[in-house]
């Protein structure tokens, strides 16, 4: 395959081309136009986003390091501090489903451990297109496969995550995968080249010719030969990465690091130029020294390959010897294959030639970045004249039993099931149980929650808007536990930002995210960014998937969502809405996508956490879920389904729609259960915060009724409901 | 008494069980590398679960040729005490010190659930604090839990009461609902006819602490402590 590509097979365009050899002084060769092509696509480069990422807020007392390096690192106290991204791999898994997904686990675990953190969770977000089309349950069957044999075998809990149907997906799944690590501080590794003359040692698997342009790939759109780019998708080896988490923690526990970067996207070309940017050095590389898993591999290929599991390591000088020893004791094949120089330049060579030469930073910093123009879509004022008047009326008993089998709603027990979530001891908090996972710290009083989010559709009829609802939610999601937020790590998947109206998506979303990530005071310190998500001119609606951590000071007084215990009264935070924009009631009951995003007021959002989090320590609720796909009839139900245990609720109308009262998704509300003679604390709380509550009904009995204006529209025994919410996927997927 | 649980490459459940002996219950146990050869020092041996070598062949398949099984067979051999979690009980089959073999789960996928246990044999070093027929839960974590034995092993089995635990429904009965993972009779959990090898595909480390949700797996560790101490003093 080596020397048939153009530069423009690769990825680059004339005027990329013409700037490479302004550096060079020369035509590169095609080595080093590999190089180039991937260091400059958009998974590596950013060309697009980079200029809009800048406007994030990314700083604040509890951050440690935010983006720059593998992962973002957040103080949470004792010494300790979390590390974490989230990252796609959407592309791979569109084309080979198990594997796309397993080496996507893969990837983010090494970004985690490369930071000298024990990784400790996964969580992931899935985009699926409608599972009527057969294509589209193969691939949810390989995603959740794949996911579950890679992160079960090197013995990492998947502690949540979520996942959303729509045939905007169809051909362009989304798969995000996000790590989570416990770290000393004083243990943290960075991705430094370390001293001049300092030895580079590639650990891990032989390189073969998988992946090789895998970089390039995913920053094209999707097109119908893509299946032929099969082995640009990577295989993995669980069992190889969980050599290395334990090999490389060892090196950095011994102190013998003193740079470490893993290969990912564009393999060595990647991280070693990554590396050695970041202090101004050079590097010479002797490609015959790589251990090859195939014969007769040209340079291009070992410099491009993406195989999987293998990790960059630049010992502290004197140190190369008991690298290599501890690496061989775990079974783990350690070889220098280069060293590091002073004069800034990438030199390739095989044996004593050199066959490629090019200057690091102009790999790295000289990325060309486009500022394009966005342009707001026709769509967009045109769904947001939508008004509710003109909705029919519909049968809202019906309407609840609907929404309860929506695969987006129903029970994703069939997909958490096949996650090992409990290894490691320390999930508290399990898949389903809550908004929000929670892990314990052993030996210490606090907690972990985490969380992801994305409310697509929403982001799709209002991005800065929906962006903002995403963030809030995330947040939410983690007080609801008991958690303060943190920090958030952010994958942004997007359409074809050469497209007007997709940068003004990604534009707008990017703006959202900082708003209200300020508001909140949950800095980004991590991100991935993942475009041309598009397949036959149709984008993905934009996922700018949001992921979230939080800390839990007293782990004792977490909170899940199941109703504890009869007589118990159900309370509202928050207010009562009208807005059915873009709620999964229109889209499944209506077969309709479309309407204003509902407001949000951060001031308010913020006020609504603090509630939770002070409501929680005083230990006020008996059970917290806050308000999402399905609005308040499904939260309701939820609580119910999970403690088992039945709610009769009366709400007042006021002259709002009753489907609007029940199913309406305005964000900013949390449904709690309290003993009753906790309502004058809890009164006082809200009217201190300036929040409303409402307290609408009381746990009781064995049906699920909601009563309006004290008539009855929904009354359906537990075992009814949880047939229903409970098969849906499961009977789908068998 | 002093325990030892192995570390296999590609394991995962070593420290999951080393928490339990030494933070929760404050007793002597080391973490022991697969290369070790000598375990004289040691009362109990535990096979923890995991993926040892990546469940590549089948699982427990390659771990079963590690350096230290020579040791473990002569420790089996003395009469000494056993403990195979999941993965360590695949390995106890593939080294024929428990009879039988685990297949596939029925569904084909990995799962991971509470499960309801029916403890069948409490005359065991392993089981002493239980009461018979007691109805426990402990979650299972496995793609290749699915026990499987031709029916003379079984009948084997059930005449020298060596089956010790059998997946059932909250109220006891061994249904083919309860029975998660497709396996030969409920079985969950075997011992061998001398009594000192127990291998169990739920994981009691998992549900040994109030925060977990559960203690019954506790039982299993505190059996075998009092028994052992109780020999021992």
């Amino acid at each position: 395959m080596a020397g048939d590509l153009t530069y423009k097979d690769m990825g680059l365009n004339d005027e990329e081309y013409s700037q490479i050899i302004e550096i060079l002084g020369r035509e590169p060769n095609y080595l080093e136009l590999g190089m180039f092509s991937v260091m400059w696509s958009e998974h590596c480069g950013y060309k697009s986003s980079r200029p809009l990422l800048k406007t994030l807020p990314t700083t604040g007392p509890q951050v440690i390091h935010g983006p720059g390096e593998n992962a973002g690192v957040v103080d949470i106290g004792d010494g300790e501090a979390l590390v974490f991204k989230i990252e796609s791999h959407n592309s791979p898994s569109a084309v080979e489903p198990y594997e796309g997904a397993a080496t996507g686990v893969g990837g983010i675990i090494r970004d985690i451990f490369t930071m000298g953190a024990r990784p400790i969770a996964v969580l992931n977000s899935l985009r699926l297109g409608e599972l009527k089309n057969e294509r589209v349950k193969y691939l949810l069957d390989g995603i959740v496969a794949g996911i579950a044999g890679y992160g079960n075998s090197l013995g990492i809990p998947t502690v949540g995550g979520e996942v959303y149907f729509n045939s905007v997906y169809d051909n362009n799944p989304l798969v995000n995968a996000m790590g989570v690590g416990l770290v000393n501080i004083d243990e943290i590794a960075l991705a430094v080249a370390g001293e001049v003359g300092s030895p580079l040692i590639l650990v891990g698997s032989k390189t073969g010719r998988d992946g090789i342009h895998g970089a390039t790939f995913s920053s094209e759109e999707l097109s119908d030969d893509k299946a032929d780019k099969r082995p640009t998708v990577q295989a993995g080896d669980p069992f190889m990465e969980k050599l290395l988490i334990e090999a490389c923690l060892e090196l950095i526990g011994e102190n013998l690091v003193a740079g470490m970067q893993d290969l990912g996207a564009a393999g060595l070309t990647s991280s070693i130029a990554e590396s050695a940017s970041k202090k101004g050095r050079g590097v010479r590389v002797d490609v015959s020294k790589v251990p090859q898993r195939e014969t007769n591999m040209t340079p291009y290929e070992i410099m491009l390959s993406e195989s999987q599991e293998r990790m960059l390591v630049v010992p502290i000088e004197g140190a190369a010897d008991k690298v290599i020893e501890i690496c061989n004791k775990w079974d783990l094949e350690a070889v220098i294959i280069g060293e590091v120089t002073d004069d800034g330049m990438f030199e390739v060579c095989v044996a004593d030639e050199v066959v490629g030469s090019v200057p690091v930073l102009a790999l790295t910093d000289d990325c060309p970045l486009y500022l394009r123009e966005g342009a707001e879509p026709e769509y967009y004022k045109q769904h947001k004249a939508f008004v509710e008047d003109s909705l029919a009326e519909k049968d809202i008993a019906k309407a609840f039993l609907d929404l309860l089998a929506s695969p987006t709603i129903a029970s994703k027990e069939w997909i958490f099931s096949q996650y090992d979530y409990q290894v490691m001891t320390n999930t508290v908090i399990v898949p389903g149980a809550a908004d929000a996972a929670v892990l314990r710290v052993k030996g210490r009083n606090k907690g972990i929650a985490l969380t992801t989010d994305c409310n697509s559709r929403m982001v799709y009829l209002d991005p800065y808007k929906g962006a903002i609802l995403a963030v809030c939610e995330a947040a939410r999601n983690l007080a609801c536990v008991g958690a303060k937020p943190l920090a958030l790590t952010n994958c942004l998947n997007f359409g074809n930002p050469e497209k007007p109206n997709i940068y003004w998506q990604l534009q707008e979303a990017i703006k959202g995210i900082g708003t209200a990530s300020l508001a909140l005071d949950v800095p980004v310190v991590s991100g991935n960014v993942s475009l041309y998500n598009e397949k036959e001119d149709k984008p993905i609606y934009p996922t700018p998937t949001i992921g979230m951590v939080g800390i839990l000071p007293d782990i004792d007084k977490r909170q899940d969502m199941a109703f504890k215990k009869a007589q118990d009264l159900i309370v509202m935070l928050g207010d009562f809405s009208s807005a059915l924009g873009g709620s999964e009631y229109l889209y499944i009951c209506h077969g309709l996508e479309t309407g204003q995003v509902p407001e949000v007021n951060l001031g308010k959002e913020a006020n609504l956490i603090s509630l939770l989090l002070q409501g929680l320590a005083d230990k006020i609720f008996n059970s917290c879920h806050d308000i999402s796909e399905g609005g308040l009839a499904i939260c309701v139900a939820e609580s119910a389904l999970a403690g088992n245990l039945g709610c009769r609720i009366n709400l007042v109308a006021n002259q709002l729609r009753k489907d609007a009262l029940l199913f309406s998704e305005a964000p900013s509300r949390v449904v709690v259960s309290i003993n009753p003679e906790n309502v004058e604390n809890l009164e006082k709380l809200a009217d201190s915060l300036d929040i409303k509550m409402n307290i609408i009904g009381e746990v009781t009995g064995s049906n699920i009724s909601c009563l309006v204006d004290n008539e009855e529209v929904i009354d359906v025994t537990l075992d009814k409901a949880r047939q229903v919410w409970g098969e849906a996927l499961k009977c789908i997927m068998a | 008494m002093k325990s030892a649980v192995v570390i296999f490459p590609g394991s995962s459940g070593e420290n999951d069980v080393f928490h339990i002996l030494n933070n929760v219950l404050d007793e002597r146990v080391d973490l022991v590398w697969h290369k070790t050869t000598n375990l004289d020092d040691y009362d109990l041996v535990i096979l923890p679960g995991g993926s040892s070598y990546g469940d590549y062949i089948r699982p427990g398949a390659i771990a079963r040729y590690s350096p230290i099984m020579k040791a473990v067979e002569a420790f089996a051999k003395e009469g000494k005490y056993i403990l195979g979690i999941g993965n360590g009980w695949q390995m106890l089959l593939e080294m024929n010190l428990l009879p039988g073999a685990v297949l596939k789960n029925a569904n084909l996928k990995f799962i991971c659930s509470d499960t309801f246990l029916k403890l069948e044999n409490n005359k065991t070093l392993f089981t002493n604090g239980f009461k018979v027929d007691e109805i426990i839960r402990m979650p299972i974590a496995s793609g290749f839990g699915n026990y499987f034995c031709d029916e003379p092993t079984l009948q084997e089995l059930l005449t020298n009461q060596q089956i010790v635990l059998r997946y059932c429904t909250d109220d006891g009965r061994l249904t083919p609902e309860a029975n998660y993972n497709g396996a030969t009779a409920n079985i969950a959990g075997i011992i061998n006819k001398e009594g000192n090898i127990l291998g169990m595909m739920p994981h009691p480390e998992r549900c040994s602490e109030d925060i977990l949700g559960g203690t019954d797996g506790l039982r299993i560790f505190t059996s075998i402590i009092n028994k052992l101490k109780g020999v021992n003093i």
